[in-house]
């Protein structure tokens, strides 16, 4: 066999998750681990961002010959998720039917998705749920590893548990994945890194998978059926024009009009959350609301 | 360091660093910024004795150190990203004409898709109207062989050379063979003014000897074996050089490549040798048309950015896509995409960051707010929201003297500069400021580093790029010795004097210098104090203290008359009692033990 007619195409692996857990650290241990066994890698990350809590994603490509460092769309062999929705994000990234997905059902809000600020709001993070996602994957592992490492004593070695998962997805011995892990782990926390990995491999090993909602974002326990209604009312003759609702309005709708007077001038950003009539130092200022609040609160 | 004969993995910045180093560079000096950071960082590690690395304060100043050592007759190298080039043209501009005594390289990384920058300008251009020899390596290994090279071309042909890296190769990690250290024997300063001083008589001489130097360079070029002329498929012949080379291989590894080591100034010849050995020739270049639009002005009839975008970030797909619209690929059958959903997570400022209280109080004032290019610039975004312009490094004082000028604007006027910015460019504006007498209050968020490119040091910190101790800038006496009389410093987590002082300075009439003082909370040492918790038996869900943005704030399931109540995750948690001290109903307290 001709090398040049018959290289097999490389093997892509996907490492996703947020700023600040470890991808980076989960590739090179991956790309330390084929280069000692010979193999052509090219490891491609986009940091700059990735210390600000965005989201963060590594590209780890293997085999004989590789050459583009990004995996083609849709040609990853195994997908990583330090995250589960950011797990989600990439999903579409994994080859369909031969395609491995391997997350940690941790769930990280974004402050972003606590933005609706109005009564009965719903968070803005609410992915989809492992079962529903493994059953459409197919070929997929959904595990708490962040759970499994706090067991162990330190949440941040869920990402070496991740990696005990991947390394039951990939043909290389476990001694050489475990001599890599002691070379580049700091010194002091080579024995937890090691129990997180084999505590990693035995959960794919023995075949668990996840109890049903392991983790649930908050916010999703509020049902509300009615959209509520609330409005200002402003008693003008009391308003001596101090300001402190102006400056102090989270949503910014207040402002004194041209005879000094509190007036609202974005009613649509108001989310009746009351801090300008607690701090109004004369009562000119009370929320109405149309709901009963007992019903409201719980 | 490390000896000959060693293969390691290396990003292209860590092989970039080496190749200057193996090159004998005796000094080099940058300003950080995303994706070249790493070369001077890299470069550190070799030892002192070898190299002399800085950090300058901006691009051109970290030229012109460059081009100075190059006058004293050693190999010298400047990195910067691509808008940094801007900063320093006015240097490189001359330096072209000047030439070099020792080999003088400048490393320029683009960053297509505009991960991290304000455009995705195309240095290639700026190389063309330098007349400046443009390197483009495709991986690690040539990163390291065309920065080696780039030195050795410099001084035969007495030009500055230009090695061009993009986000991806810079970022990309893969095994390279390194070579050893062979520095140059020392050449010693030149004294010769004709070549040295650009005055017009001497300028006038230079400009005929750049024509007829690009013609070499071109000739050197046609013949130069870095080209990799892989003839293979007749039918379709690609030209490209970089990063895209290497997805040409993987998309359409059957078609002969013309990849080029440069792409300024073009070997004519040769592209015309290989544009007859196919039947149809593509250009597939990153961003703008810079090669296709010379092979076609030498009347060679070629196919580019009629299928290939001039926008965004090459990858696999993209090329791939392009030579299906070209009809040189079938296309691939569509595969329904699972239907998932992923919520938005944008970059956010850190928990603790100072800047989130300068951002509130700045809020406050109802002001217009020119803003400036750091990890604040996210004030523009949900939920601080209170920065109205960016433009490029320095701009935010300017703007506001112009904002002041033009008469139009009724509230208070406030530019916010990072302390790293205001020394790389803001002092010439905030000396015009005091000339023209404009009405603004300028805030410097003064965090003790150069936060936004991963914690490197400047002037203000007192530290060097080699982590030793120098001499420090005084903000405080710098600002009053630019003629400003309203100065105050104070401390970013205390919220009334913020609010109070912001105030203050947004009432006075003339220039106003606020210094907003706080450590950044991750670099260079990450700070973590005793977690805080919400009481929330107390708490009103009010939510105010959410408008920081914290990370560490989020919703509890409790409510409060349809309101969420908030909840603070002890392991984000850093203690800076900021939400503590807004929260309106004191219920914000240490954590229990």
């Amino acid at each position: 066999m001709t090398q040049t007619s018959a290289i097999a195409p490389p093997t892509n692996v996907l490492i996703v998750g947020v700023g600040g857990q470890g991808v980076i650290m989960v590739s090179k241990v991956l790309a330390a681990l084929c280069q000692r066994h010979g193999l052509q890698v090219k490891q491609s990350e986009v940091h700059g961002m990735a210390k600000r809590g965005g989201s963060v994603f590594s590209h780890v490509r293997f085999g004989e010959q590789v050459w583009s460092p990004i995996i083609p769309f849709g040609d990853a062999d195994i997908l990583v998720a330090l995250e589960w929705a950011e797990g989600l994000r990439w999903l579409n990234c994994l080859k369909r039917d031969t395609g491995t997905f391997i997350a940690d059902t941790q769930q990280i809000v974004p402050p972003v998705a606590f933005r609706d600020r109005r009564r009965g709001a719903r968070s803005g993070y609410a992915p989809a749920s492992p079962a529903a996602i493994l059953e459409m994957v197919g070929n997929g592992f959904a595990l708490d590893a962040t759970q499994i490492a706090t067991g162990l004593g330190n949440a941040r070695f869920a990402n070496t548990v991740l990696l005990g998962a991947l390394s039951t997805a990939l043909p290389f011995p476990v001694d050489g994945w475990t001599s890599v892990l002691k070379d580049m782990v700091p010194a002091a926390t080579v024995t937890p890194n090691l129990q997180a990995f084999r505590a990693g491999r035995d959960w794919v090993e023995s075949g668990s998978r996840p109890a049903e909602e392991t983790a649930r974002p908050a916010g999703e326990g509020v049902a509300v059926t009615a959209a509520l209604t609330h409005r200002l009312e402003i008693t003008e003759a009391w308003c001596k024009g101090c300001d402190i609702c102006v400056k102090m309005c989270p949503e910014r709708c207040l402002r004194l009009n041209a005879r000094r007077v509190a007036e609202v001038a974005n009613p649509a950003a108001c989310t009746a959350c009351r801090r300008c009539e607690w701090l109004c130092p004369d009562f000119a200022i009370r929320v109405l609301t149309d709901a009963p609040l007992a019903a409201a609160a719980q | 360091m490390e000896s000959a004969d060693q293969a390691r993995p290396l990003t292209g910045n860590e092989a970039i660093a080496r190749g200057a180093w193996e090159a004998g560079v005796r000094v080099a000096a940058a300003y950080p910024g995303t994706p070249s950071t790493e070369i001077l960082e890299s470069l550190a590690r070799y030892p002192a004795e070898d190299i002399h690395a800085q950090w300058s304060t901006n691009e051109k100043v970290a030229l012109d150190v460059a081009i100075g050592a190059s006058f004293a007759g050693v190999r010298a190298m400047a990195s910067m990203k691509h808008v940094g080039l801007n900063v320093a043209a006015d240097a490189l501009m001359s330096l072209t004409y000047i030439g070099v005594n020792g080999g003088l390289v400048i490393v320029v990384c683009d960053d297509p898709g505009i991960h991290s920058s304000q455009n995705e300008q195309d240095t290639r251009l700026l190389c063309r109207m330098a007349m400046v020899p443009c390197l483009e390596p495709s991986d690690a290994q040539e990163a390291l062989d065309m920065t080696r090279f780039a030195f050795e071309l410099s001084e035969r042909f007495d030009t500055p050379v230009i090695v061009r890296s993009t986000t991806r190769l810079s970022h990309t990690r893969s095994v390279v063979a390194l070579g050893t250290r062979e520095v140059p024997t020392g050449r010693g300063f030149r004294e010769d003014p004709k070549k040295n001083v650009m005055i017009p008589a001497h300028a006038r001489l230079k400009h005929p000897q750049l024509i007829e130097r690009e013609r070499r360079l071109s000739d050197f070029f046609a013949s130069s074996e870095r080209n990799r002329w892989e003839k293979a498929d007749r039918a379709i012949g690609v030209i490209t050089a970089g990063t895209p080379y290497t997805y040409i291989k993987e998309v359409l590894p059957t078609a002969s490549v013309l990849k080029l080591a440069a792409s300024y100034p073009l070997p004519i010849e040769l592209i015309q040798a290989f544009c007859q050995s196919v039947e149809r020739v593509f250009v597939v270049e990153e961003l703008e048309p810079a090669i296709e639009t010379e092979i076609r002005a030498a009347g060679i009839d070629v196919f580019g950015k009629a299928f290939f975008p001039r926008t965004g970030e090459f990858s696999p797909e993209v090329v791939r896509e392009a030579f299906e619209n070209a009809g040189v690929l079938a296309p691939r059958a569509k595969v329904a995409p699972w239907p998932v959903q992923s919520p938005a997570r944008p970059p956010v400022l850190c928990p603790g960051c100072p800047h989130t209280m300068s951002y509130m109080a700045i809020r406050a004032l109802n002001a217009r707010v020119a803003g400036d290019i750091g990890c604040y610039t996210l004030a523009t975004i949900e939920p601080l929201r209170s920065i109205d312009t960016c433009v490029s490094m320095g701009s935010s004082i300017a703007n506001a003297v112009g904002i002041a000028k033009a008469g139009t604007e009724t509230k208070p006027i406030i530019a916010t500069i990072g302390d790293s910015t205001f020394l790389h460019a803001g002092i010439p504006p905030l000396i015009d400021a005091v000339y023209n007498d404009a009405n603004i209050t300028v805030i410097i968020l003064d965090n003790h580093i150069t936060a936004m490119t991963g914690g490197q040091h400047h002037p203000g910190t007192g530290l060097t790029l080699r982590g030793e101790t120098a001499n420090r800038i005084d903000f405080e006496q710098m600002v009053r010795a630019c003629g400003v009389t309203w100065v105050r410093r104070i401390d970013s987590y205390d919220v009334a004097e913020m609010y109070q002082t912001f105030r203050e300075a947004a009432s006075f009439k003339g220039v106003s210098v606020v210094i907003s003082d706080r450590p950044c909370v991750i670099d260079p040492v990450r700070i973590k104090g005793p977690a805080l918790a919400v009481n929330s038996d107390g708490c009103t869900a009010c939510q105010s203290c959410m408008n920081l943005g914290c990370p560490a704030l989020g919703w509890d399931d409790g409510l409060y008359d349809g309101h969420h109540k908030v909840k603070i995750d002890a392991a984000l948690c850093i203690g800076c009692t900021l939400c503590a001290q807004i929260c309106g109903s004191d219920c914000i307290q240490p954590a229990a033990r």
